[in-house]
């Protein structure tokens, strides 16, 4: 039945489709002399659509807090093991009242324990800085080339997971705290709604950033450019934290402390 | 020259797409997805939908396989069907 | 008869974007395993994305973004040769979605395994009739 609608179709790659006539002509042509910024597609996102984008990070920021919610469990673990480092034995602590008085010499361990990779510890390891330099500059450079604040939060987002990897969870978890986790993600979403709110006491409509003029140092042209930034900023923040939380959650079910 | 790269890559798509929910082994689920998703990073790179593509090469063929991976490591990894 | 051919020549992808979503809407529906659904969902929706991205594809047109920025106010852009953007931009919440969709429903997955040990549908079914 659907193969039947498709005979109503226009032809594939017609410039004179009812699809692009009406609105989309109208981006193409004004957008530059409004916005100042060469990416149709990041400018139509963050700009005249706004609206929507704003909805979207704070679907992103409810599917963390659901992720969190449904599977965080915060009983303590019954039994425990230990390794002792000079010589490879194996403590085996069932009982939760007892404390080592040794701790210098023993590591923790999991049940699944295998010992790290001396080259993957190492690539990754080296490899890791740039991957967040090349994030950042996604969302830094989403108004000339393709990216934005969406792809190069993933981008930030994975080299954390990928830090998880190549070592273990323990090892992101002391570095990354999971209460910062959770404000990050906030205040991305907080900073997105604020720079809209902020537009309002201006004179303004919600989300205008022409009127933004008076408080950044630059021309009237290029404030919708630097409200467009912010606002992927924003977007930045809070997917990396989301995508962290996500998969920590998902990894340790809940428990963040054994792992992948 | 232009449209035999859509037929091809078009085809290996529903290749992909039939075999990733055919096999019993969920890994092997999960790879094929993974190839399937960058498939469909290259047809809309094809298209000229670039931001869609590198969206799309970015959540599926990074994010989405590790969570897919993921899940499976704490749950079962054969299936009956 | 040649009527017939242009009409495949010129319609022909349409087709095989159809076939795709009813490949996702078949796993969603017809497959036992839960996590095996969530690959037929997720199928449907980059086939559904790749339809609306196909509609906004112009004949000799290049990509939206506009170059030769530096060099002043003067030139006069023509819609006609750039693609239409605004696709991109609604597919792009969308891919969004599905990725947040997508984790959810994971998490949902353990969370099942963790109480009934199984992810099978009839299983599941069996022990939630028995209990």
């Amino acid at each position: 039945m659907l193969l039947y609608g498709t005979g109503e179709f226009p032809d594939w790659g017609d410039p004179y489709s009812p699809a692009s006539v009406h609105l989309s002509n109208d981006y193409l042509e004004k957008a530059f002399d409004q916005t100042q910024v060469p990416n149709i597609v990041t400018a139509v996102l963050a700009d005249y659509r706004g609206f929507d984008t704003m909805f979207e990070t704070a679907v992103i920021f409810t599917a963390g807090l659901a992720c969190f919610l449904l599977l965080r469990d915060f009983r303590e673990k019954e039994e425990r093991f230990y390794r002792h480092t000079a010589t490879g034995v194996i403590l085996h602590v069932k009982d939760s009242q007892k404390v080592l008085l040794v701790e210098r010499e023993f590591e923790h361990m999991d049940k699944d324990w295998v010992p790290s990779d001396l080259i993957i510890r190492t690539v990754c390891r080296i490899i890791i800085p740039f991957i967040q330099i090349y994030g950042l500059y996604v969302i830094a450079h989403g108004d000339f080339s393709p990216g934005g604040g969406f792809q190069g939060g993933v981008i930030l987002g994975s080299s954390l997971i990928l830090l998880a990897i190549s070592y273990n969870l323990k090892t992101l978890m002391r570095r990354v705290k999971e209460k910062i986790l959770g404000i990050y993600a906030a205040v991305g979403v907080l900073i997105y709604v604020g720079i809209a709110v902020i537009c309002m006491p201006m004179g303004g409509n919600f989300l205008d950033y022409s009127k933004l003029a008076p408080l950044l140092p630059s021309d009237p042209h290029h404030v919708r450019a630097l409200g467009m930034l912010g606002v992927e900023i924003g977007v930045g923040i809070a997917v990396t934290a989301v995508m962290v939380i996500i998969y920590v959650n998902i990894v340790s079910a809940g428990r963040h402390d054994e792992g992948l | 020259m232009y449209w035999p790269i859509d037929l091809i890559v078009l085809t290996f798509v529903i290749f992909c797409a039939i075999a990733a929910i055919t096999v019993k082994d969920l890994l092997a689920t999960a790879i094929l997805f993974g190839a399937y998703s960058f498939m469909m990073c290259l047809l809309w790179a094809v298209m000229g939908a670039v931001d869609v593509a590198f969206t799309e090469a970015t959540v599926g063929a990074g994010v989405s396989t590790v969570f897919f991976v993921a899940a499976i490591f704490r749950t079962s990894r054969r299936t009956k069907d | 008869m040649t009527d017939l051919l242009a009409l495949i020549a010129a319609k022909y992808n349409y087709w095989l974007y159809v076939i795709l979503m009813m490949i996702g809407l078949y796993a969603m529906i017809a497959k036992n395993n839960l996590i095996k659904k969530l690959v037929g969902m997720n199928i449907f929706q980059t086939a559904i994305i790749l339809f609306y991205v196909s509609i906004g594809y112009k004949r000799d047109a290049t990509l939206p973004i506009i170059e030769n920025v530096h060099g002043g106010h003067g030139s006069v852009i023509h819609a006609i040769n750039y693609i239409n953007p605004l696709p991109h931009v609604l597919m792009l919440t969308a891919i969004v979605v599905s990725v947040a969709t997508f984790g959810v429903a994971m998490a949902l997955a353990v969370r099942i395994y963790q109480r009934y040990q199984t992810l099978e549908e009839d299983e599941l079914r069996m022990r939630l009739s028995e209990k």
